[in-house]
């Protein structure tokens, strides 16, 4: 309701971007059809408008020709391209140079690769400014520059400005990239994705820096194929599928009460706690309560085959593991931090244990001492019961087949020349001819099929590589996979039928799985038990429900706090209306 | 045992998907530049050359009648004859087998040593690697001709000698890239995790890193090819390889410099042969690597 009245209030000339009708499209590609069709888009001073949808759906692109900057050879029509009332189909190449930075700002994804290596965060952030000419003199900048580190909540700008990209860790990076954006102080920001490879903790204080911006009167287009971090930020929503929109509206509108069938497929797609023992892929919305404004939406899935119940037999026992990396330059001789400091657990027949925690908690060290890649600098792993860990890879190689492993990156995983039958066959015993119906079986059971074995990995789709990478696991029948991330990578409905597949396998098989995860909402949805790690120790491990609902631990505390929430997204912001209603 | 070996594209089922895969695959175009059509036909002559000299020439190359020496290029005598009365056409063609031969020997030479040598520096061992590539250093220090001479004075003259000779100049350079591409394959996940699905050292060496090593080679080997026949004549002009009367490209040269005031075209027409040869070698070499670039990793 505030918003239609924010809508009322706002003026024609509010209108930062107004366009209709643009249609993008490439020469030679896509068959010559334009890529992007029938696309409007307004934003307004103060306004936060989302772009959400898969990979492929067109949105990056529509994004960035605000910038003219949707490659070599687009093709741009426009009804209408209004960029702060004026008629961008007629800019040239040195229009839009003015615009860019001053007027647009962007924001990519990766800020690592978009910070030029060479230079300092201080001098990335002044190139704006004095490309622009907005300013003059260095120490003008140098004070701006400052202002701006400190506006986006670098703390000690004046020290970080002199350091370069590498030596500033991935949130700081990020914010100084959102910096660089608005340091000419454009009206229209254009985030690309600009939280998707940080932790969830970063993630809400990235967000809060753009939403900040909002508050002072900035447009904020952000593109993102997360709706919950959506959720929390943006006041309109528009999904893109297929390079057209297929719904947009007012955030609580589109995502509360999903008009079109395919929104509602990406809402219910979403794993969470109350998915759990549920199929995600077939789940399907369902609104009660008609239009009366309290209508409850509810998700109705279909549930999960009876799993074979765990018993107590231990497969995978962790016992205090430490592991410490040699650091090169620690002339001081104190110690490194532990990459994992007395770590221990156990998983049992047929369990799905979780584990959680930011970049650079352990997980990955573990996950690789586990494998066997790595070995433990004290304490010891056994796998069934027999040591697995401290002994030689041959006394190892015995035991492979009981353990398997799922990547997080499919396609790296499979050598470039071997082909889909030769990746699953070379984790198969036995003759050719047999082999040969095993890997079609294998194929079968995890949604593909005997036309897929003489495909290169290369030619498959992300869903598709990594039900190789589950078959292949498969092949060696084994009593617990490690899973790796297994689903980041993958868009939202396609990690919806990689986790079913995942979640009804092992209900069938009764495996068990070490499931790795940074999505907190994906553990929660697969695992029994979750351990939570945090600076290389298991700060708080049990039972998913308890562990979620009732953290003990401050670090998880927070954790869970951080993660975008659609459900809580709408109480904060409901909140923050209202508070606003009563200036 | 090898599981590649089963005809799986055979069923029609397996042909369909991969031709369903095409918006995905990235197809490279199946044209070629006009100069690499009309290098591709000169390289094909050139080996019919190698192997049947006598289909394009009734001369003998050796053997030349003295009272029609240096006779201008006529329809008669394609490129002349030369001082002796012998035919330069006849020589420049059985000549090419001499060139190639030579030329791809050294190469081979080159390759083997090249791929050991640069297979073992690109191992985990810091020993291996550091000796390996001070050879490298070693033989790379010197000019790759000054070297190829050094070797043919210990070696004496010959044909064989002379591929030996550009043989060793030639092996720092392959030697640096496949032990580039060692550690490439050797960093990447699909090694790394090999051991895992339970396979043996040596079995991960076998089936997955030695061959995407190789997949390099005809790479690389196509860009020096021209490099090396070029080694090989340049040593045969200043007359360490094959001794006169051989037809080979280089002697052939050298023998035309004390004519050239008088006859241009027993010195030309071979030297036009080592130059059109390098340039084929060198244009389809920079296909097969346009080709092979994206799949080196």
């Amino acid at each position: 309701m505030t918003d239609k009245a924010n809508a009322a209030a706002t003026q024609a000339d509010d209108r930062l971007v107004d366009i209709k009708g643009l249609s993008i499209g490439f020469a030679g590609a896509n068959g010559g059809a334009p890529i992007v069709r029938d696309f409007d888009l307004t934003v307004r001073r103060g306004e936060c408008v989302a772009l959400v949808g898969e990979s492929g759906s067109g949105k990056s692109i529509t994004a960035r020709s605000l910038l003219n900057l949707s490659g070599d050879g687009a093709k741009v029509r426009a009804d209408r391209f209004l960029i702060k009332g004026r008629d961008a189909l007629t800019f040239r190449e040195a229009d839009w140079r003015r615009l860019r930075g001053t007027v647009t700002g962007l924001v990519m994804q990766d800020a690592l690769v978009s910070l030029d290596p060479l230079r300092t965060i201080g001098q990335e952030v002044g190139e704006v400014l004095s490309a622009h000419r907005t300013l003059r003199g260095a120490h003008a900048i140098a004070a701006r520059v400052g202002a701006v580190l400190r506006k986006v909540g670098i703390p000690d700008p004046e020290r970080r400005a002199a350091q370069y990209a590498h030596q500033l860790s991935g949130g700081l990076r990020q914010r100084a990239l959102i910096a660089s954006a608005i340091a000419a102080d454009p009206d229209l920001i254009i985030a690309d994705e600009p939280t998707t490879s940080l932790d969830v903790t970063v993630q809400a204080q990235v967000l809060a820096v753009l939403a900040e911006r909002v508050r002072d009167g900035a447009g904020l287009l952000l593109i993102s194929h997360d709706l919950a971090v959506v959720a929390g930020i943006a006041d309109r929503v528009i999904v893109m599928r297929d390079g057209r929109i297929v719904d947009g509206g007012p955030t609580a509108d589109v995502l509360r009460r999903p008009r079109h069938a395919y929104t509602r497929q990406l809402l219910a797609a979403i794993p969470s706690a109350h998915s759990r023992g549920h199929l995600l892929a077939s789940a399907r919305f369902d609104i009660i309560g008609g239009d009366s404004g309290h209508a409850s939406a509810s998700i109705i899935r279909e549930p999960l085959p009876v799993r074979q119940s765990p018993d107590d037999a231990v497969v995978l026992q962790v016992d205090t593991i430490s592991k410490r990396y040699a650091s090169r330059q620690s002339a001081s001789h104190a110690p490194s931090p532990a990459a994992l400091d007395c770590v221990s657990f156990d998983v049992r027949a047929g369990e799905v244990v979780g584990i959680v925690g930011e970049s650079g908690s352990g997980k990955s060290t573990c996950a690789k001492i586990v494998l066997g890649l790595l070995s433990p600098d004290e304490g010891e792993v056994r796998l069934l019961g027999q040591p697995w860990s401290g002994v030689t890879e041959t006394a190892r190689r015995a035991l492979r087949a009981r353990l398997q492993y799922i990547p997080q990156d499919a396609l790296s995983s499979f050598d470039p020349r071997y082909r889909v039958a030769d990746v699953i066959g070379e984790n198969l015993a036995g003759p050719t001819r047999t082999r040969r119906d095993r890997t079609v079986a294998l194929l079968e059971q995890v949604g593909l099929n005997a036309g897929h074995l003489g495909r290169y990995p290369r030619s498959l789709s992300g869903g598709q590589r990594q039900r190789v990478s589950i078959a292949r696991a498969l092949a060696a029948e084994p009593d617990i996979i490690v899973c790796d991330e297994p689903v980041s990578a993958l868009d939202v409905s396609i990690q919806a039928q990689v986790l079913d597949l995942l979640s009804a396998l092992q209900a069938r098989l009764g495996t068990a799985l070490l499931f790795i995860s940074h999505d907190l909402g994906v553990v929660q949805h697969i695992a029994d038990r979750v351990l939570v790690f945090h600076r290389g120790r298991i700060v708080e491990s049990g039972p998913v429900a308890q562990v979620f609902a009732d953290p003990a631990d401050n670090y998880t505390k927070t954790l869970l706090a951080s993660i975008p929430a659609i459900d809580r997204a709408f109480a904060h912001s409901v909140g923050s209306n209202l508070a606003a209603g009563h200036h | 045992m090898n599981i590649r070996s089963q005809p799986l594209s055979e069923s029609p089922v397996a042909l369909e998907a991969l031709g369903a895969v095409a918006p995905r695959t990235i197809r490279q175009p199946r044209s070629f530049a006009p100069a690499v059509i009309v290098s591709l036909i000169f390289l094909a002559v050139l080996l019919a050359a190698t192997i049947v000299p006598q289909a394009f020439t009734r001369f003998d190359p050796l053997v030349g009648d003295f009272t029609q020496g240096l006779k201008a290029p006529s329809l008669e005598h394609l490129f002349g004859t030369d001082r002796l009365g012998r035919d330069v056409f006849a020589r420049t063609i059985h000549g090419t087998r001499y060139s190639l031969l030579i030329g791809l020997g050294g190469m081979a030479i080159s390759l083997a040593f090249g791929i050991v040598l640069g297979i073992l520096a690109g191992q985990r061992n810091r020993f291996l690697d550091e000796a390996t590539s001070r050879v490298f250093d070693v033989l790379s220090s010197f000019p790759g001709v000054l070297l190829a001479m050094l070797v043919v004075t210990f070696l004496g003259q010959g044909m064989l000698n002379i591929a030996i000779a550009v043989g060793i100049a030639g092996i720092p350079k392959f030697g640096r890239v496949i032990r580039a591409q060692t550690q490439l394959v050797r960093d990447a996940d699909y090694v790394t995790h090999a051991v895992v699905y339970g396979l043996g050292r040596w079995q991960i060496f076998i089936r997955h890193v030695l061959p995407n090593v190789l997949v390099a080679v005809p790479v690389i080997a196509t860009v020096y090819i021209g490099n090396t026949i070029l080694a090989v004549s340049g040593l045969s002009f200043l007359g360490l390889g094959p001794q006169p009367p051989t037809p080979e490209w280089g002697v052939m040269l050298a023998e035309s410099r004390d004519v050239l005031r008088v006859a241009w075209w027993p010195g030309v027409f071979p030297g036009l042969a080592i130059t059109l040869t390098v340039i084929a070698f060198t244009l389809v070499g920079n296909v097969i690597q346009k080709r092979f670039e994206g799949r080196l990793a």
